[in-house]
């Protein structure tokens, strides 16, 4: 029987976000990382165009999370409130692609750090590394605005990502990523109705589409990932389908989400059957990287280096097989 | 592919004699297009009709099964996402054992999986299979090894074995135990004479889908139905697109020679690669992954994983509901209600965790329905709740007499108070993120 590859023509293409700017484009990044512009599913290499790789970032702290587990502290203890050095070394030795600063110690009631802290944090990582930045806030409306304000208009021109806007709270931070030039991050609750509400009221703002990436809330592995999973599927077809509010690339957070949960820190001497923990750690990171990796996920914010490892060498790998002009499908 | 109503209705003798039990062939039609009804029960239907509703309803990705006992069942599904249905069949997970490895590694090896349980939310986690792979010269090695397993495990065989002789011997040593044979090189006759034989099941392995397409029509056509595919392509960005071009060509163009389960074997790597490829292949409808290597954490997370892709998106998984201690609780330590939806749980527990303080957790069975849901379909309401924490006797089991409730159902807090006598009624936060700000500015002691 003659078998012919069954192709499907997508109307629709992911917008091409690109983060940082170099100097002549006003910043001071050696480079600038693009991700989006795929017009078919993840590593469908057979039926659409792939022109950016999925990039990953590491995340650095202003103030060490409560429950940080021992699995990660074996690689950061002694640059863990030294978010500079701990930039340097995600970039230098892991290979982060992008760095993302969490202010979460400007909290109100994780250590309530001023604004002007928090940018003498971002402007410490700036300084120490040359990749593209990721500024990550918390929930609290009020303080988040004030530190998120600050942090754009002090790292003005270097086309940070800004994460996050939600639908209750995005005015504020749009507002200043427009005015000094930034990339936002829409965050909505695991919905792809509420993601593209708050895409269309970012719209309203005329938030340029090309500086605007999703982040439909990242469910660790055994935490929810099967929700996450399925609706960053159903946001990915439906973008590819023509929806333009849907079109945007996603970000996912395995790093902070897995980093939470009992399985990176359980010791195997008590959970004999969930085997040794040090490498559990990276696993759980790797199975909710990996699996969002083929729902659409463009941005990844890891923490576990073994885990950075694996999944970049994964994508380099599917990337290189359609590079070197097809493989081995397309042969029939 | 399925028939509509009307499809089926053209086949049919448009008599409306009634002889079918339904008053009209319309009637009849939509009944059997719904499957409430089959043709049989028409005494006028045509060969044609029966040949074209057979064919209908042939699965479009077959239902194949591995091993006698606690061998797994895979293939049969009927969606390229979950979200269209749900996908059925889970991936079955295999170990590779290597002749070449000694009796010992692999007696060491068969006994380590045999003996891997694990529990979550519910589920007992397990592996299906073993691959026993024939690398060295010794046919003796070869029928030690199948010797070994098959005593010492209850799990489906899938066997690779380049000599022949040793094969069939290895065949005739598990007659009754339907493994499946694994071929390294295109489908001969004799392959086909031997599953015949055996009853066993064959891997067919190509290197391009054209290939596979040419040899599984040859296997399809000498009456062989218990196939698996193995089209191995260059990578895992290989892997990954075959997969899709496969399992797409099953279910959307109704190609029946690719209307089988597809096998993965992962390349031996470090854990950390094995897990990546395991894990991206596990969405990307593997109904079979060998694995290189016995790696307990490897195998829990990607059990997990397995859980969590093949949940039906429509029943949610629940947790059992009763009281669970989060922390380190004493009888005076607050108590917390939610409902039990695994998600639900999961997130209250861990913020509970997060906040630092210990509590008890009082789970009430809302049929795996989220706290909104619940409370609007009137399974997480006063009476019920109540009832449920005088079934758990939680008066006899903590001295705290505060209960917290979620803060979107603050509207029940006045009728709980009035249905639980001596207890106070303290409403929580409506996001469960707000946990630990919550038992912060509460007293709750």
């Amino acid at each position: 029987m003659t078998f012919e590859i069954p192709i499907e023509n997508n109307p629709g293409k992911i917008v091409e976000v690109t983060i940082g700017a170099t100097a002549d484009q006003g910043g001071t990044r050696s480079r600038v990382v693009t991700v989006g512009g795929n017009t078919a599913l993840p590593f469908h290499f057979f039926e659409g165009r792939h022109p950016h790789r999925p990039v990953v970032a590491m995340e650095v702290f202003d103030k060490t999370p409560a429950k940080y587990p021992d699995s990660l502290r074996e690689y950061y203890q002694d640059v863990l409130d030294k978010p500079g050095e701990m930039a340097r070394r995600c970039v230098a030795d892991f290979g982060a692609e992008m760095v993302s600063v969490r202010l979460e110690g400007t909290h109100p009631e994780k250590g309530n750090r001023s604004a002007e802290e928090a940018v003498e944090v971002v402007k410490d990582v700036l300084a120490a590394v040359e990749v593209p930045l990721i500024i990550t806030g918390h929930s609290h409306f009020e303080k988040n605005n004030e530190v998120m304000k600050k942090v754009c208009e002090a790292t003005a021109g270097e086309n940070c990502l800004i994460n996050y806007v939600e639908t209750n709270n995005y005015k504020t931070i749009a507002a200043a990523c427009l005015a000094y030039h930034h990339t936002l991050v829409a965050q909505t609750p695991i919905d792809v109705n509420l993601a593209k509400q708050l895409n269309i009221l970012l719209g309203d703002m005329n938030f340029p589409h090309d500086r605007l990436v999703m982040d439909p809330l990242t469910g660790a592995l055994g935490y929810g990932l099967e929700y996450s999973y399925s609706i960053m599927e159903r946001i990915r077809n439906d973008g590819l389908a023509g929806d333009r509010m849907l079109a945007f690339p996603m970000l996912i957070t395995p790093g902070a989400e897995c980093a939470k949960v009992k399985e990176a820190r359980a010791v195997e001497k008590d959970y004999p059957q969930w085997g040794d923990e040090k490498r559990r750690g990276a696993y759980w990171e790797i199975a909710t990287a990996m699996s969002l990796l083929i729902a659409g996920a463009d941005l990844l914010i890891m923490d576990h280096p073994r885990a950075v490892e694996a999944v970049r060498k994964q994508i380099a790998e599917i990337y290189h097989s359609n590079e070197e002009g097809g493989h081995g499908a397309l042969r029939t | 592919m399925a028939l509509s109503g009307l499809d089926i209705f053209k086949l049919l003798p448009k008599t409306n004699c009634g002889d079918c039990g339904v008053p009209t062939c319309m009637a009849f039609a939509m009944k059997i297009a719904q499957k409430k009804a089959e043709l049989s029960s028409c005494p006028h239907a045509s060969e044609e009709a029966k040949a074209a509703l057979g064919a209908a309803s042939e699965p479009p990705v077959r239902l194949v099964k591995i091993g006698a006992g606690n061998g797994p069942e895979v293939g049969g599904e009927t969606v390229l996402f979950r979200h269209e249905k749900t996908f059925f069949h889970p991936t079955g997970i295999g170990l590779e054992i290597r002749t070449s490895q000694g009796e010992d590694k692999i007696l060491d090896d068969v006994r380590e999986l045999e003996g891997y349980r694990a529990e979550r939310v519910g589920e007992v986690l397990k592996a299906d299979l073993f691959f026993i792979s024939h690398d060295s010269a010794e046919k003796a090695a070869f029928l030690r090894a199948v010797s070994l397993a098959k005593a010492n495990s209850t799990k489906g065989l899938v066997i690779d074995c380049p000599d022949e002789e040793a094969l069939k011997e290895g065949l005739e040593l598990l007659r009754n135990d339907r493994p499946a044979i694994y071929l390294r090189r295109p489908l001969t006759e004799r392959d086909i004479e031997m599953a015949k034989t055996s009853g066993a099941s064959l891997v067919i392995t190509a290197s391009s889908p054209q290939d596979l397409a040419d040899q599984t029509e040859k296997a399809r056509q000498s009456g062989l139905t218990n196939l698996i595919l193995n089209c191995q392509g260059n990578g895992l960005g290989g892997a990954i697109q075959n997969n899709a071009i496969l399992r797409r060509s099953a279910l959307k163009k109704s190609f029946k020679p690719f209307g089988f389960p597809l096998f993965i074997r992962i390349a031996d790597a470090d854990g950390f690669e094995s897990l990546a490829a395991s894990a991206a292949l596990l969405c990307k409808y593997a109904s079979i992954i060998i694995l290189p290597r016995f790696d307990k954490a490897l195998l829990y997370t990607l059990f997990t994983l397995r859980q969590n892709i093949y949940t039906d998106p429509q029943k949610p998984i629940q947790v059992d509901p009763r009281i669970y201690a989060i922390g380190d609780p004493t009888p005076d330590s607050p108590v917390f209600v939610t409902t039990n939806f695994s998600l639900t749980y999961f997130i209250v527990s861990g913020e509970i965790e997060n906040s630092g303080t210990s509590a008890h957790l009082v789970v009430c069975d809302t049929e795996g329905q989220s706290v909104l849901t619940a409370w609007a379909g009137g399974k997480f309401v006063p009476e019920k709740i109540a009832k449920f924490i005088k079934d758990i006797k939680l008066e006899e089991k903590v001295k705290t007499r505060k209960i917290v409730i979620p803060g979107f159902v603050a509207q029940i807090s006045g009728e709980l108070e009035e249905k639980l006598p001596g207890w106070e009624v303290i409403v929580g936060c409506q996001e469960a993120a707000d946990i630990p700000s919550f038992v912060k500015s509460v007293n709750l002691v």
